[in-house]
């Protein structure tokens, strides 16, 4: 460069006071920018639109009491979502009710009783720090964690594919005669191997009744009479080991269920519950704590019978953002149960399952057209449920929020 | 806490005394339940760090692999029976190519919502755009990567042949649309708490309002926004559910959005859909990549987190 460039203040002042003086040209500014700002706003408003659109143009053709009331199929035109709606509740209230107490107590000694002590104080500002950074984990990495801890139990109770421990379960050998009827032998020590028919020993009807068996050899005529061919066998048929859970079903490890599920989303959702509980007790004014702790109480009373219960609005809000995450998070699930083709709602805490959001992937992931559509429909259900609880969210709110100062 | 240790004379000499004891026992044990409720996050963390870091370990300890080709090539391919690679950066590669599509959507746009919802809009607009993006914010992610596998790719497709049935674009706008919300709302926050004393002034100075919010209110709210740019992107670094669906499968180190690729969280959700053993070294390589997943958001919401403190300091 030749030229010395001149300096900025002394250039060329009717340029300058062009550039960046004229009122008018600012002015032009503001009002571009204010346009720039609306189309931004309104295209953003637009996407909502445009996505729920697409999803209602495309999945209210198949929403019909078949597809809410009947269990996945590989044929799209009879396949529902029953199961998968059950699982998702299911996966919901067992969250929310492992989640709810853990996050709020974690919430109310952060908020409410903030230590003096220099190391407390540390240890306080460390659990805090902790929270958020665990807000911030992706979701995918709290099912890897579910798989290790939750699902095989780090091996402990053997292979992880089978129980180490369990109760609330009746193992029966089950035989499947010639006239078409089942008989169950009953087992007592699972370790046993199966049973095998002998003359005269004691058999269940499906129906439960105990009987004498018949056994019968290979030449013999099949019995006539119902009664006889009911508890009839052949010398070589071969029993099945099945088993039945009771409700209340219960293994360790807890392999690939609901309650490894739920405690999988249970991590997902706790910071979020307890961030959201922590500001619902700071919303409280202190007045009202010191009117308590003034009049006598000691600070767990305060918090029991005055902070928290000015906290709950704010709280139960909370809770309802959490469920809102649960059903609608698919990939921990995924880490946890894949996917796996379920016909029937979960009996009890250890039976496998799936979820909405699992369902809704499987079928937006197969190529053809009307198993996305089913897709959408599941969209549909699943953004309703979210619609609700959104709606309840606000119901509460106003009608326990009350002027607290 | 002190004063509960009176000796056994002195709780005879007070009458009533001995249910105040009781209370007292009782009050410390619901106190050290609550404290373990919050030491429950700590431990959760601590398992997050142990179990990643153990089977990490397990994965290097296996004769397939060592550090040096984890970290040094590009070629990832768990599953090819003999001819397997564990090079992570085309899983990394693949991950910061949707997360930079989605920073590129959401920042802009973002941005300019969260200066419109602070600075500009009249009450009635926030009363209908502040909804509308909470019902962006509440849309479950599995939704978004329906929309971009049915809807923005072949979209994208009509406008040019190049475009994959599984892309890196449509996947990365889904992401986009899908941290919008969370960068508007925080950076909102943001401006929100700059002091209105310092608009007031500009706007007395004769200011326009593009002024003001440009020159004046963004800068102070700069390391807010930037601790929601950061926020925002360790979302789209972790988040599954959109590239499992949308971005495909296929791991390689490309700057091109039309191909198809895989992120670390697409390559997680293929090992958990697949029937792999629970041992051998493709199993273990799934928690190599969570490990590394883990570190690379931790450090973004570390960051983050660090500047959205100082950033409180500022004006309180």
């Amino acid at each position: 460069m030749k030229h010395a460039p001149k300096p900025a203040l002394l250039a060329d002042s009717a340029v300058i006071a062009k550039r960046t003086r004229s009122l008018a040209a600012r002015h032009r500014k503001d009002i571009f920018f204010r346009n720039v700002c609306r189309t931004v706003a309104s295209s953003s408003a637009l996407v909502l639109v445009l996505l729920l659109t697409a999803i209602l143009t495309q999945g209210l053709g198949s929403l019909n009491f078949q597809f809410l009331s009947g269990p996945p199929d590989p044929d799209p035109a009879i396949a529902g979502l029953w199961p998968a709606m059950m699982g998702s509740v299911w996966l919901v209230v067992l969250t929310l009710v492992i989640a709810l107490p853990l996050g709020v107590a974690a919430a109310i000694i952060l908020e409410e009783f903030q230590p003096r002590r220099v190391y407390l104080r540390r240890i306080h500002s460390f659990v805090q720090l902790n929270i958020t950074n665990l807000a911030g984990v992706p979701s995918v990495v709290f099912g890897i964690l579910g798989l290790t801890v939750f699902v095989s139990m780090f091996g402990i109770f053997g292979n992880g594919q089978e129980a180490g421990m369990e109760v609330g379960v009746t193992y029966f050998d089950q035989f499947y005669n010639e006239g078409d009827f089942i008989l169950e032998v009953p087992v007592a020590d699972q370790a046993q191997p199966v049973a095998e028919p002998v003359e005269g020993m004691t058999v269940f009807s499906y129906e439960g009744t105990a009987m004498a068996l018949h056994l019968l050899g290979d030449d013999e005529e099949w019995p006539a009479d119902p009664a006889l061919a009911k508890r009839s066998l052949r010398t070589w048929d071969a029993p099945g080991r099945i088993q039945e859970n009771s409700w209340w079903y219960f293994r360790l490890p807890f392999g690939r269920g609901v309650l490894a599920g739920a405690l999988t989303l249970m991590l997902v959702v706790l910071p979020i519950i307890i961030i959201a509980s922590q500001e619902a007790l700071r919303a409280v004014p202190s007045s009202l704590r010191q009117a308590a702790l003034g009049l006598g109480a000691t600070p767990l009373q305060t918090v029991r019978q005055i902070t928290l219960p000015a906290a709950v609005p704010g709280i139960l809000t909370g809770a309802i953002i959490a469920m809102s995450r649960a059903i609608g998070e698919a990939a921990p699930l995924l880490m946890i149960a894949g996917i796996v083709f379920i016909t029937h709602a979960p009996g009890n805490m250890m039976d496998d399952f799936t979820a909405m959001p699992l369902q809704i992937f499987n079928w937006a992931g197969r190529p053809q057209k009307e198993f996305h559509d089913l897709a959408a429909s599941g969209i549909i259900v699943l953004l309703t449920a979210l619609l609700i609880f959104n709606t309840v969210a606000v119901v509460l709110r106003q009608k326990l929020q009350k002027p607290l100062s | 806490m002190k004063r509960s240790s009176t000796g056994p004379a002195a709780r005879g000499a007070l009458k009533g005394a001995s249910s105040r004891h009781f209370r007292k026992w009782k009050e410390r044990g619901l106190f050290s339940l609550l404290n373990g409720a919050a030491l429950f996050s700590v431990f959760i963390t601590l398992a997050i760090v142990w179990v990643l870091g153990a089977e990490t370990l397990n994965f290097f300890a296996q004769d397939e692999v060592t550090v040096g080709e984890f970290f040094g090539t590009t070629q990832w391919n768990p599953l090819l029976g003999a001819e397997k690679h564990f090079g992570i950066w085309s899983l990394v590669c693949g991950t910061f190519l949707v997360a930079g599509v989605a920073l590129l959507v959401a920042v802009p746009l973002g941005l300019i919502t969260a200066v419109y919802l602070s600075e500009y809009a009249h009450p009635r607009v926030r009363a209908i755009l502040k909804p509308a993006l909470e019902i962006l914010a509440g849309i479950p992610t599995v939704v978004y990567g329906f929309f971009a596998l049915t809807l923005l790719t072949p979209a994208l497709k009509t406008l040019s042949e190049d475009f994959g049935s599984f892309n890196a674009l449509a996947a990365g706008i889904a992401v986009g649309i899908l941290i919008l919300p969370i960068i508007t709302s925080l950076s909102e926050d943001a401006l929100k708490a700059v002091p209105q004393s310092l608009r007031d002034s500009a706007l007395g100075l004769g200011a326009t309002r593009f002024d003001t919010s440009f020159k004046v209110v963004f800068p102070a709210a700069m390391s807010g926004i930037t601790s929601a740019v950061l926020l925002a992107s360790a979302r789209a670094i972790g988040e599954t559910m959109i590239v499992a669906l949308a971005a495909g499968s296929t791991p390689k180190v490309t700057a091109d959005v039309r191909d198809e690729i895989q992120t670390m969280t697409g390559f997680m959700v293929q090992m958990a859909l697949g029937d792999v053993s629970n041992y051998g070294v493709e199993y273990y390589s799934m928690y190599a990549v969570a490990a590394m997943l883990f570190v690379i958001t931790l450090g973004f919401t570390l960051v983050g987190a660090y500047m959205r403190r100082r950033f409180r300091e500022v004006y309180d």
